[in-house]
């Protein structure tokens, strides 16, 4: 079937405008309609597998299911989970710790979708997508007094298609641990846009474990960021197991004066493709920012990284560091990194590289000769190789076992 | 001690290997017993260290001809992990940082593998850790080490206390040490060649590659060998490699040169 047929199909399939992101739906259904699907000409989606994005649209969009079945694992004591489930009107009813709550009407309507759009990101289907078919809002205020981590999951539907929608406001002086946990399903989708709003003095610690299931899953996420300055954002990401999945992280330093690192790992096998588009823009001076880019791509896999990073002329003293670090483990892998760095303020410090390596033998002689088989010292450096990105993820994010996934996937 | 009786553990002969298609060793004679100390000496690219990584099985090396016997067991077959644990370690000139993955980690694993080949019990965690440290005593090394990746950002010396370490928990048959003196100072040195006479067995024997005759000051080998152009070309006790600290390598030169001569 034709991608337009299967895109026009997709846009009929919507349930009717309603709920708290009616205005919204009929937005990004509006948007979708103007632009169309896009195409390997645009330049966001040049190497996008578009059998993979037809896939995803040919999934039924789940506004209520009976059927949601997942195994968690037990939460920690001193966190508070929140659980993304399409079967109930569960945001309306959630009972909240002390020091987070709600956002009220007002609040929503002052915040939301600003964010994502000042990133301006052209042709911005992944937004538009979720734009057009989320119906329900998770709208949170985390206070200066809130004491807990917080830990919100995503299950998948099997054979179906969910589309969340996320705004955080963390006031400012706040100190947050955020675990943000996807996971796939046997033929599912998901569609994901975040937004987070960081207040002065703010320390967000930012984990995202990302987890496909093999068949047929996909996954689609924007993640909007804003920081006020003296904010920091630390962001450290997964993302593993999906037949075709793309990230987009934007963060916009609304002042300049804050400090982002952004660490972010994506691990292909079979004939998956993950694929990461970030943009880091500074809006004032004295911005920081260290991002790391790693990729490990196996079999016939492909992974892409592009990377931009805005310095415009009211940036100055901006430190920015980028690099793309990559694994590729077979002849008939991919990997794709483009660093693109517009830099128009003249004192700044700005650095970037990429690199696509194979195992060092070196490193694997040094193993073997100390008795340790291939296959064991082959583990043994990919799980090195993960490390610089999983050891920053919140504590609790041990519990996903997501690192024993990776070493039985990739070896 | 050698006795007489003393077993052979490695024995070559005839070798000849090659690297990116060019032949580095040719024809390397050499026999090692019990409770044996042999030092390897020579220039830079005489074949030292690719002889030691032949040895151990690098990937990289291809075997052309002739044979290595440990123990009386052919090994040209055998994989670099598979000759690691029958009793064969080298010491690297210059050990590999591995990022990411800890010390202690590998030093478990790396332990364990060996222990199976003795049919000894694995080790786990807490076993390790007070084997490790007890002999982390040997080469008056930092228990903090352990916490780190594999020798990243340790300093020149610590990276071969380090191996010495590795040395004393595998507990190998032979140790072929590349260089193990290079970049340290006389302190460091000195504790790493302690190491190394504390860890000597009458059941094991040791190769020392090296350029110097300090470490020969602190560890007194039965034989020294001097190497040129990969091959074994003169072999003596310890004067030899004091006689080669006065007066140096020319005399390879000379030799080369009366030969060519000659024919």
């Amino acid at each position: 079937m034709k991608s337009s047929t299967i895109y026009r199909e997709w846009l009929d399939s919507l349930p009717p405008t309603q709920g708290c992101l009616k205005k919204e739906q009929s937005l990004g259904r509006e948007l979708l309609l103007e632009q169309g699907i896009p195409s390997n000409k645009d330049e966001a989606w040049r190497l996008c597998n578009f059998n993979r994005l037809n896939s995803f649209l040919s999934l039924p969009i789940i506004i209520k299911s009976e059927d949601v079945k997942y195994k968690l694992p037990d939460k920690d004591k001193n966190s508070e989970r929140i659980i993304i489930n399409p079967n109930k009107n569960q945001f309306l009813n959630i009972n909240l710790s002390n020091g987070i709550e709600k956002l009220n009407d007002r609040e929503i309507e002052e915040n939301l979708g600003k964010i994502v759009k000042s990133t301006n990101v052209k042709n911005d289907l992944s937004v538009c997508l979720n734009q057009a078919s989320s119906s329900e809002l998770l709208a949170l205020k985390v206070k200066r007094n809130f004491n807990k981590s917080l830990e919100i999951v995503i299950p998948s539907i099997k054979e179906k298609s969910i589309s969340t929608r996320i705004f955080l406001l963390v006031e400012e002086g706040a100190k947050l641990d955020l675990l943000q946990v996807f996971l796939g399903n046997n033929h599912s989708a998901q569609n994901h846009l975040i937004e987070i709003k960081l207040e002065s003095k703010v320390e967000l610690s930012h984990g995202l474990i990302s987890l496909g299931e093999e068949k047929e899953s996909s996954s689609i996420c924007t993640l909007a960021v804003e920081q006020s300055e003296n904010s920091k954002y630390s962001l450290h990401s997964i993302h593993h197991g999906w037949d075709y999945a793309r990230f987009e992280p934007r963060i916009i330093q609304s002042e300049g004066e804050a400090s982002t690192i952004i660490k972010n790992l994506q691990v292909t096998k079979s004939k998956e493709q993950i694929a990461t588009h970030s943009l880091i823009r500074f809006e004032g001076p004295n911005g920081k920012l260290d991002q790391l880019q790693k990729a490990v791509a196996s079999e016939y896999s492909h992974c892409i990284f592009n990377g931009s990073i805005e310095v415009p002329q009211k940036a100055q003293k901006t430190e920015a560091a980028q690099l793309s670090r990559n694994l590729l483990l077979s002849k008939r892998a991919r990997i794709d990194a483009k660093p693109e760095l517009e830099i128009v303020a003249d004192d700044v410090r700005c650095t970037h590289g990429a690199t696509v390596s194979q195992l060092q033998d070196e490193e694997l002689f040094y193993l073997r000769s100390r008795g340790i088989d291939n296959e064991h010292a082959n583990s043994l450096l990919l799980k090195g190789y993960y490390d610089e990105v999983i050891s920053h993820l919140p504590k609790s994010s041990k519990k996903w076992n997501f690192v024993k996934k990776l070493m039985k996937d990739i070896k | 001690m050698i006795l007489s009786t003393s077993e052979t553990i490695l024995s070559i002969k005839d070798l000849h290997a090659s690297v990116d298609d060019q032949e580095i060793l040719h024809g390397v004679n050499l026999s090692v017993k019990e409770g044996e100390i042999h030092a390897i000496m020579g220039r830079n690219g005489s074949g030292k260290s690719t002889l030691s990584k032949v040895i151990a099985g690098h990937p990289s090396y291809t075997v052309l001809s002739g044979s290595i016997q440990f123990k009386g067991q052919d090994i040209l077959d055998l994989a670099p992990e598979e000759r690691a644990r029958i009793g064969i370690f080298l010491g690297f000139q210059y050990p590999v940082e591995i990022p990411g993955v800890s010390n202690l980690e590998f030093l478990r694993v790396a332990t364990n593998s060996r222990r199976k080949e003795l049919l000894q019990s694995e080790l786990d965690t807490f076993e390790f850790e007070d084997l490790v440290k007890e002999r982390m005593k040997i080469v008056e090394m930092d228990p903090a080490f352990l916490e780190r990746s594999v020798n990243e950002g340790f300093s020149g010396g610590e990276k071969k206390r380090n191996e010495i370490l590795q040395m004393a928990l595998l507990e190998p048959f032979i140790s072929i040490l590349d260089e193990t003196d290079s970049g340290l100072d006389i302190d460091a040195l000195r504790i790493v060649a302690s190491g190394i006479n504390k860890l000597s067995q009458p059941s094991s024997a040791t190769i020392l590659i090296t350029h110097y005759q300090r470490l020969l000051d602190e560890i007194t080998p039965d034989f020294v060998h001097i190497m040129a152009d990969g091959k074994i070309i003169k072999t003596g006790n310890k004067e030899l490699a004091i006689d080669l600290e006065k007066s140096g390598y020319d005399f390879i030169d000379k030799n080369k040169k009366d030969k060519e001569m000659v024919n």
